[in-house]
Formats: C-alpha cells, structure tokens, sequence
C-alpha cells in the first residue's frame, strides 16, 4: 500500500536512517532499562533525558489486536480501502508497539497472536523507508 | 512558555500542573464541598458555521456566557474570574489561503487576531465583546476540554484566586469532511502524526483496537454495545439544548446501529461524535456565595486527572508524558489508567463506588464508555462486566443509569454535556432525563480513559 513519506527531524532521524538500512532500532533508556516507540526527548518512565540510546532489535513481533479501517482522513490510505491495521508487539518488549497493514492478510482475517518479521518499504515522495511486517507463523 | 501559542496576545496564562490532582494518596481534595456550580449557559447548536456574525463560535460564546450568567442570578459586575479553552477547532482548522471575512471581524470589538471570535476564543476577545463584565481579575486557559477548565476553575475558586468564575468551552465546525486536507493530503508527514498517519487513520483507530481486544479478552462482542449507544440516542433527545433534539430529532433503533457503515472496525458511524458548533458555559463560585444565587448549588466534591494529562504541552510545568511505551495504548494500559482514575476520584472525595447515583463519563467515542465505568465500578461492575450492564436496565428510570445525559453520542461533541447533565440531575432540572432514583452524587469526565480529567459533584457540601 502507498503510504505518506515520513520527514525525519533531529529526534528521529536515527530511526529512519537504520530503516534505509534494513536495520529495525529502538530508543532505550541506559538508567531504567526500558525501551519506547515513538522517540522522544526524554524516557517516559523515569524521565531521564541523557541516557537514551539506540537499540537494534530482532525485529519480529507478534501481533496483539487489529481493526479494519474503512475511512481514513489519510488521502494516500483511501483507495486501498477497507485495509488491516494491526497493532505489532516487539519480541523484545510487549509494550513497546508499532502499526502494520500486515500485506498478504487477508481483510479481517488477522492472525492475532502470530509471529511476525519486520521487512522495509520504500515510500514514493522520497524514497524513505518504513517499517512493516510479514506474518511468519 | 515554549510553544505555546500567544492567544489573543493577552498574555492570560495557562494552567499550570500545580492546579491538577493527577497522581494517587493525595487524600481528601482540600476544596470538597467548597466550590459549587451553579450557572449553566448554552448557546443554539448547528453542524456548522454559516457565515454570519451571528452564529460565530464568539457570539455563541457571548450568549452562553449571558444566560450562565443569568442562570445563576448575579450581576455581570459580580462575576471575578474567566476560565475557558481558546482552541475552538472540532478538526477544522482554517484554510490558510481562506481570506478572513472583515465584515464579520469587525461586527465584534476584534483582537490583534482576526480569528479571534471565529476559529477561536482568547479572553481579551470576550472581555473587549462583554463589557458588562467591568470586574474579572482571572484569567486563565485550560486547553482542549470543558473538564480541563472546570478542574482548572475548581482549583482557582478553592484556592481563592476568583469567587464567582465563568467557565466557558466553544466549537467552531467549518464546511468539508472532518480532518480532510491539510497534512493528511499529502504525500509527505512531518512532526507526531507520522507515527501513525503511514498505517492508520480515522481518530477513533486506537479506541477501536482496543475495543477489539477488551472483547477478545472478556469475549464481548460489538453488538452488545446496541443498548447503551440506542439509550444514549434518546437521551440526547430529551436534552433540548443538544444538536439531536434541535436539528435532527430521529431516535435511533438497534437495527439502525447494527447496520450502521464501519468507520474503523469494530468502531461503526454511531460510536463515534458528530462534530457541531456550539458553545457552553457554567457559573462556579465559593460555596458561600453561592447559597444566595438563583440555583440550587451543586457542590464540587473532588476534582482529578490522569497522571499523563491529556493536553500535557499546554500546561505550564508539566512535560508530556504518554500513556504507555508504544505508538498506541493498548486496552492494558487504560484499564490501567482507568482503575487508577476511578481511585482517585473516590479518594479525592471520600466517597465509595457505591456513593455514586448516576455516571457521566465521557463517551466520545462510544466504545471506551466502558474503561471509565468499570474503572470506577459503577454498579458494581468488574473488569469486562460494562457491556453485561448494557443488557440490564441502564435508562433514567432503572436502578443504574448509564449516561443519563446521552453525552456526546446523544447530542453531539461538546464535551459538555455530561457535566450540563450532572448539575441539572442534582438540581432537580434535568427534564424528562431525570433520574427516578434520588440524584446525590454523580460522576462526569475525559475526554480519552488514558488521559483526561474527572469530576464528583454532590447536592450537599459535606
């Protein structure tokens, strides 16, 4: 599915650059050990704002819950409605989440539950990368 | 403060995070029975702005702020204190290419900005259209919701900064869909919205996916939601000042909501608002003074709110906080927040769950009504019981009334409603909604169960 392309600003940029890498990387916090998707300036657990970092991880996932959007505001989304969003655990940390239109599910018919693996898509205005994800099991 | 835009360039501050009670064992609110609502004002309600003067977001606000004031039954010159929301959007923001029509401009005493009064409200702009109100010594925003500049006003009127506070909250609604255009017409996404605008969409996405897993969790289905959003359909239309009762005065079947279109999946048109104008506004005061006013006095028990404040950037001293440590809350995170919420608010007022007659949390959207009540334990509802309720007898008449205002599903997005309700249900006027049951304490507030700020009203001090 075409998807707006994500601008990267002086936050996120290491984000968007691992993904034009094929590299999946989360921010972490050095001083309570908790990671959080999206970046932010400071941890929202403990609110340290020096010791976050940039973790690589696996990238699979399972999928938690979904719903099936049938009007998006999002003028790109329209034609391919109705589409699957599921909403991705991180194998890593469960409440660390992303967003997937899980490409080759059927509609409504989402494998909750299922593992999946995080692959990149471009995006057409600028070629950005982004994040989806394949069922794998 | 930082980012914050110079409403108006009045320079009326913002709430600051002192004012708010958002975190637990704060014990008893200093303020319970100490402040008192009593005023209620509502201006006319349409789906959106013709063009004229006369319906603008600002006379609105002017005539609801008039009839609050002559509600209450105290002279203009007595009122001390504004609190109000200048963000007036429902989603529709003004075109920035749109020429802003000067005659409606200058058909008021305008501000520096020429919105002022059409796409929002600063407090300059109501002081400079309201002369009659010579004595306000307060001002102050609280951004995004009629709850927020209650609790804020509560606080102020407790803590002795105004005695008699007008609190106001007003929605503009301009022609095309809801949050078309704009960013979300291009092929390219800067700033918060990425996060989502790449995958998702529609605002009620999140409630939905949540709402999907509460019943996969507790094995609900979306047809069980049929009662509560059919009562709350004709509730709406028992409140005379709603959009339903004016504008479209059809009541709503079970047939209707089961074959409604999905808007986002499990979430159909009729869990979700329809964004309208209309401006609101209350009286609140010292329950001292208020003993002498016209109304009955509804006295303010407890005010509270979620520890990651819904509209966290625009209080003074508070950094934003998420809800959770993903791009969405998952129904984890606010039935967690929400059994935090519901503690506080009984704590704040010393009360148990069993103190409370009626309930008017917040329902826009429809399928997160549920969080905020078993949260509190309305009923004496547990976890995944909400929807078990909506099958027994929840209207104004029965032992437990779910949303006898019919909030924003009933009547349109305001926010306002729930509140309206609450104070009109304790003062004995709330019309062919009132409960059968005697109305002693109820409960109201939101907007979102992850973020949000809460009330208790009762019809005694103490």
């Amino acid at each position: 599915m075409p998807k707006q392309s994500p601008i990267p600003d002086a936050m996120d940029k290491p984000f968007w650059d691992a993904c034009n890498e094929g590299r999946l990387v989360i921010q972490n916090c050095k001083a309570c050990n908790l990671m959080q998707h999206p970046p932010q300036r400071d941890c929202n657990s403990c609110g340290s704002g020096a010791n976050l970092e940039w973790k690589q991880v696996s990238g699979r996932g399972k999928i938690y819950t979904y719903g099936v959007v049938y009007d998006s505001p999002v003028a790109l989304l329209q034609a391919d409605q109705p589409y699957n969003v599921a909403i991705i655990q991180l194998a890593e940390d469960h409440e660390v989440n992303m967003l997937s239109h899980l490409p080759g599910v059927p509609l409504d018919e989402v494998p909750v539950g299922a593992t999946v693996q995080v692959i990149f898509e471009p995006t057409q205005a600028t070629g950005q990368k982004v994040p989806e994800w394949k069922v794998v099991s | 403060m930082a980012d914050a835009p110079a409403y108006g360039g009045d320079g009326t501050p913002f709430s600051h995070v002192s004012m708010y009670r958002n975190k637990e064992g704060l014990g008893v609110w200093e303020h319970k029975g100490k402040v008192a609502a009593v005023g209620i004002g509502h201006s006319p309600t349409s789906r959106r702005w013709d063009g004229t003067p006369e319906n603008t977001v600002g006379a609105w606000a002017i005539l609801a702020l008039r009839k609050a004031i002559e509600d209450a039954g105290v002279r203009p010159d007595q009122v001390d204190g504004l609190v109000l929301d200048p963000q007036t959007t429902t989603g529709a923001h003004w075109p920035a290419e749109r020429p802003v029509p000067m005659d409606v401009v200058n058909a008021f005493n305008p501000s520096k900005d020429p919105l002022d009064g059409i796409a929002k409200l600063s407090a300059s702009w109501i002081l400079k259209n309201m002369p009659e109100l010579t004595n306000v010594k307060f001002t102050m925003y609280a951004m995004g919701c009629m709850t927020n500049a209650l609790v804020v006003a509560a606080q102020a009127v407790g803590d002795g900064r105004t005695n008699t506070c007008l609190v106001l909250k007003g929605w503009h609604n301009l022609d095309g869909r809801y949050y078309q255009g704009g960013a979300n017409a291009q092929d390219t996404i800067a700033g918060g919205a990425k996060w989502t605008n790449l995958w998702a969409g529609p605002a009620c996405f999140t409630t939905a996916t949540q709402f999907q897993a509460y019943c996969k969790k507790y094995g609900k289905s979306h047809d069980m939601m049929a009662p509560y959003v059919v009562e709350s359909k004709k509730n709406g239309l028992n409140f005379p000042e709603g959009f339903f009762a004016q504008n479209r005065p059809e009541p709503l079947t079970v047939e209707d909501y089961l074959s409604a279109r999905w808007v986002a999946k499990p979430a159909n048109l009729y869990d979700n608002d329809i964004p309208i104008m209309c401006s609101s506004a209350f009286l609140l005061a010292s329950a001292e003074r208020a003993k002498d006013m016209k109304q009955k006095p509804v006295y303010i028990w407890n005010q509270c709110s979620t520890d990651a404040l819904y509209y966290g950037p625009q209080v003074e001293g508070y950094s934003p906080k998420r809800a959770g440590r993903g791009i969405i809350s998952t129904l984890e995170d606010v039935e967690a927040i929400t059994d935090s919420t519901g503690r506080k608010m009984l704590e704040g007022a010393g009360i148990t769950s069993k103190d409370i007659s009626f309930e008017n949390m917040y329902d826009g959207f429809s399928l997160f009504h549920q969080f905020h009540i078993e949260g509190l334990g309305y009923a004496g509802i547990k976890r995944g019981e909400a929807l078990d309720l909506y099958q027994t007898d929840i209207s104004n008449d029965g032992p437990h009334p779910v949303s006898p205002s019919g909030g924003n599903i009933g009547s349109g997005r305001t926010r306002v409603w729930q509140h309206t309700d609450s104070i009109q249900q304790i003062q004995g006027r709330a019309g062919a909604r009132q409960i059968k049951k005697k109305a002693e304490i109820g409960v109201s507030g939101g907007p979102m169960p992850d973020g949000g700020n809460f009330l208790v009203w009762s019809a005694t001090p103490s």
